[in-house]
């Protein structure tokens, strides 16, 4: 029972994901063409909204289910990491036309071959853990 | 009571605007923020690396990984709210991607075929079959790749920075979502069209 609410907002998620066509191959390639607002707004809608429901946490002090104050982790300060990391993900995202949540969302919808996907995914993941030490962060 | 769970499936089955998008996704933002969590998809990978024993090769698999186990369950979920939208959520007009007219045309021009004005959820390249083509397995292997790669490199993808590190004001997944973008552009403008003719 611990873990089935993660199932159900998880359902959640990729009904939202399929429903609003964020998993298109389509939609992404026309959002980098610059040939539509939907992907956008979406985008757009839910950064809005979230930095309110970010701001009322931090202002409130809104606990979670266990009673503890919401914290969100400030990320590490750095440029190349996460310009260079970005750029890199930017490629693999516009090349296959996915990224990792769609993949989840797809796959599940039957689109099977996304396993190969995935798995190159793990490896770059793998990869990326190996050179660590090599890469200017 | 069953007619009123019907109309709601048919109202649910149109074509969400973006803004029913947006708000969902901030919906579950939330959700996981009050179940003291973080969203983010890809830190799934790590997870999956780090069970299958790659913290005998890279300290960075060395971490609590069974802590991200609820993140596990979230995509087996997705996986399963995917196959809900797909088999019981069609759109009315039987329509996955609603597209521009301008779209439609660039996708013609790269080379990406579809019948009618609306394509389907993925190009027919990503399909068994075509994994044995050069093009197929090139795409999905690179793409794949260069994804898993660069979201642990920029210690997120578009969930965990677009999403998450944006509601939260930090720079650094700011600069992240400027990387996402420059590549995205790069790629779509320069490497996609020249690997869709292979």
């Amino acid at each position: 029972m611990k873990f089935f609410k993660y199932f159900l907002v998880g359902i959640l998620f990729g009904i939202t994901m399929f429903k609003s066509e964020a998993v298109s191959w389509f939609r992404i390639q026309e959002m980098f063409r610059f040939q539509s607002f939907h992907m956008y707004g979406i985008i757009g809608v839910s950064v809005v909204v979230g930095i309110i429901i970010v701001q009322i946490i931090k202002r409130f002090h809104v606990k979670d289910i266990h009673g503890r104050d919401i914290v969100i982790h400030d990320k590490n300060k750095s440029i190349p990491r996460y310009l260079i990391g970005g750029f890199i993900f930017g490629l693999g995202w516009a090349i296959a036309g996915i990224c990792p949540g769609p993949m989840f969302v797809l796959m599940g919808a039957g689109y099977s071959a996304l396993i190969v996907f995935f798995a190159a995914a793990i490896v770059g993941t793998f990869l990326y853990g190996v050179l660590r030490s090599k890469l200017p962060h | 009571m069953q007619q009123t769970l019907e109309e709601f499936i048919r109202y649910i089955s149109q074509p969400w605007p973006w803004w029913v998008g947006g708000l969902m996704i901030a919906l579950i933002l939330f959700i996981l923020l009050w179940f003291g969590r973080e969203f983010g998809i890809s830190a799934n990978f790590r997870v999956v690396c780090a069970m299958e024993g790659g913290d005998k090769y890279a300290d960075f698999f060395k971490f609590d990984w069974q802590s991200q186990m609820w993140n596990l369950i979230f995509v087996a979920g997705a996986m399963f709210g995917g196959n809900l939208a797909y088999n019981y959520l069609p759109s009315p007009d039987g329509h996955v991607a609603h597209v521009t007219p301008a779209a439609v045309e660039t996708f013609h021009e790269m080379g990406v075929e579809f019948e009618g004005r609306y394509p389907p959820l993925v190009p027919d390249y990503f399909s068994w079959s075509s994994l044995f083509t050069l093009k197929g397995i090139i795409i999905l292997v690179l793409g794949g790749l260069l994804v898993g790669f660069g979201a642990r490199y920029a210690g997120g993808c578009t969930s965990g920075h677009a999403i998450s590190g944006l509601s939260a004001l930090q720079l650094p997944s700011l600069i992240a979502v400027i990387g996402f973008f420059l590549g995205g552009l790069v790629a779509n403008y320069l490497i996609l069209p020249w690997l869709l003719k292979l």
